[in-house]
């Protein structure tokens, strides 16, 4: 077999998303800031505006701090479980390690996701926050939420090869995400009880994350940042052990 | 040492309902229809070694495309080994790993790297790979433009610059026009004469003849007929000719 170069592989597939992607819009990159945006208004004039039950500053930047992770999250795992079935010709007729396919389609998204962080941190720095010594944290907590999201889309990727309803089944989850996470509303008002809930839940400890380096100008609590390391490993290593089984048959399914 | 060893492969398709649905899947859990196993290849034992270019021949779904598929690594054979020594390259289907919205150029770069070579392969090979492809002033217009011979043009330069120690094809040189058809032929030679393998699917006998020392035709994913080239694809093309 030939030697792998791994890094330039990965590298080569997420430029050809992104090129793909873009070369045949009008707006381009605009448009990965448009969604965030338009979310971003909605949210915060209804939670202001209709249900004005909030007593939290800024409230739209408090929400982006929401969006901005979740929508990674949501568009990179839909994204990332068709990959495979999506690219059966490469994955059927080209020897290639088919670990590849899956993560790069992830991290073909996480470029959407520099652009909205890069626009979450403009509009943190327009309301008037500083940039503060915690920021040195951002990218491990974005990084980590990336390594979690690969691990999944390694599972549901090759789960869907055999099972097309997987497609669905991510796509049901992602609703019910929407809520659990505390995208509009403030980990404070779920009551004690509630907690666990969204204590292993990474996405929910990422935007919490978010919220107390960019908004309170704290150091995320260690035991968040530890949940968050601990389980996005995990994921990733059981997404690895699950698509070394399930790729065996992959051109059997496609 | 180039090896490409095969031992006692079998692979079968089973002939139950696809479980391409929970639900199918959870009904076959319970209540298992009878199993008919499909054969797609049956106990095939094979060894090649430096300089064999084997031919293979069979009729549609005799299972040649699923041997250079369990070859390649691509497809995992159900009982049986396959060993392989050597760097491995196959062109199986026609521009597989290419996108048509990218340019030639993009998606030689694309593919360059997919099988193997490294960034600065990649960028010492570029000129070569374009100039052997004979496409000229198009590598910069989307493939979508591309005529399928250019495509195949393409393709085949592309996994020649592997300089691969075992080429599978399949089929695919059928599709490129006579003069690029005899530089494809003179390259594979070419690699031949460098001790490297060869194993080449078709149904074009003339490119077989050229190309191959052995033979084998399949019939039902069953070794019909091995031997020297000559013999196995003349004895194939009686059969085609006579009817039968």
């Amino acid at each position: 077999m030939l030697r792998r170069h791994y890094g330039f592989i990965l590298s080569s597939l997420v430029l050809r998303d992104f090129r793909i992607r873009y070369r045949n819009m009008s707006l381009g990159v605009f448009w990965s800031l448009l969604n965030p945006l338009v979310m971003m208004g909605v949210l915060t004039f209804i939670f202001t505006r209709i249900f004005p039950n909030t007593n939290i500053p800024n409230f739209h930047v408090f929400v982006l701090c929401g969006i901005v992770p979740y929508n990674f999250f949501a568009l990179a795992l839909v994204s990332g479980t068709l990959s495979i079935f999506g690219n059966a010709g490469l994955v059927k007729k080209v020897i290639l390690p088919r670990e590849v396919v899956p993560i790069s389609t992830v991290l073909a998204n996480g470029i959407h996701f520099s652009i909205q962080i890069a626009l979450l941190l403009g509009i943190t720095l327009a309301a008037g926050y500083r940039v503060n010594e915690h920021w040195v944290l951002l990218p491990a907590v974005f990084g980590l939420e990336v390594v979690f999201v690969c691990g999944l889309a390694l599972i549901t990727s090759a789960l869907d090869v055999y099972f097309r309803d997987i497609r669905y089944v991510v796509e049901s989850a992602n609703t019910v995400l929407f809520w659990m996470v505390p995208i509009f509303y403030s980990f404070d008002t779920i009551p004690q009880r509630f907690h666990p809930l969204y204590q292993y839940n990474p996405i929910a400890a990422v935007v919490l994350a978010c919220r107390n380096i960019l908004l309170e100008s704290i150091e995320p609590p260690p035991a968040l940042l530890s949940k968050l390391a601990v389980v996005s490993v995990i994921s990733f290593g059981a997404g690895l052990l699950v698509f070394a089984r399930l790729k065996r048959n992959f051109s059997d399914y496609l | 040492m180039t090896i490409l060893r095969l031992q006692s492969v079998s692979k079968s398709y089973s002939r139950k309902p696809s479980r391409q649905f929970l639900r199918s899947f959870v009904s076959a859990r319970l209540k298992p229809p009878p199993q008919e196993p499909f054969y797609a290849l049956r106990d095939i034992t094979l060894e090649l070694g430096d300089g064999d270019c084997l031919g293979v021949v069979g009729a549609n779904g005799a299972g040649k495309s699923t041997l250079l598929s369990v070859m390649a690594g691509l497809s995992w054979p159900e009982k049986g080994k396959v060993e392989v020594h050597g760097r491995l390259a196959a062109l199986l289907e026609l521009g597989s790993g290419f996108h048509p919205d990218l340019t030639g150029a993009e998606n030689v770069r694309l593919n360059a790297a997919l099988l193997g070579l490294s960034r600065r392969q990649v960028k010492e090979k570029f000129g070569e790979i374009v100039e052997f492809s004979g496409i000229g002033e198009f590598i910069d217009e989307p493939l979508r433009t591309y005529s399928v011979g250019m495509t195949l043009r393409l393709a085949f330069s592309v996994s020649m610059a592997v300089e691969p120690d075992i080429l599978l094809i399949d089929e695919v040189l059928a599709v490129g026009d006579r003069a690029f058809q005899a530089k494809c032929v003179e390259r594979i030679l070419q690699l031949k004469r460098a001790g490297r393998i060869l194993v080449c699917a078709s149904h074009d006998m003339d490119v077989l003849r050229k190309l191959s020392t052995r033979a084998i035709w399949l019939e039902h994913g069953r070794i019909a007929r091995q031997g020297p080239a000559e013999g196995v694809i003349s004895a194939y093309e009686g059969v085609l000719n006579g009817g039968r």
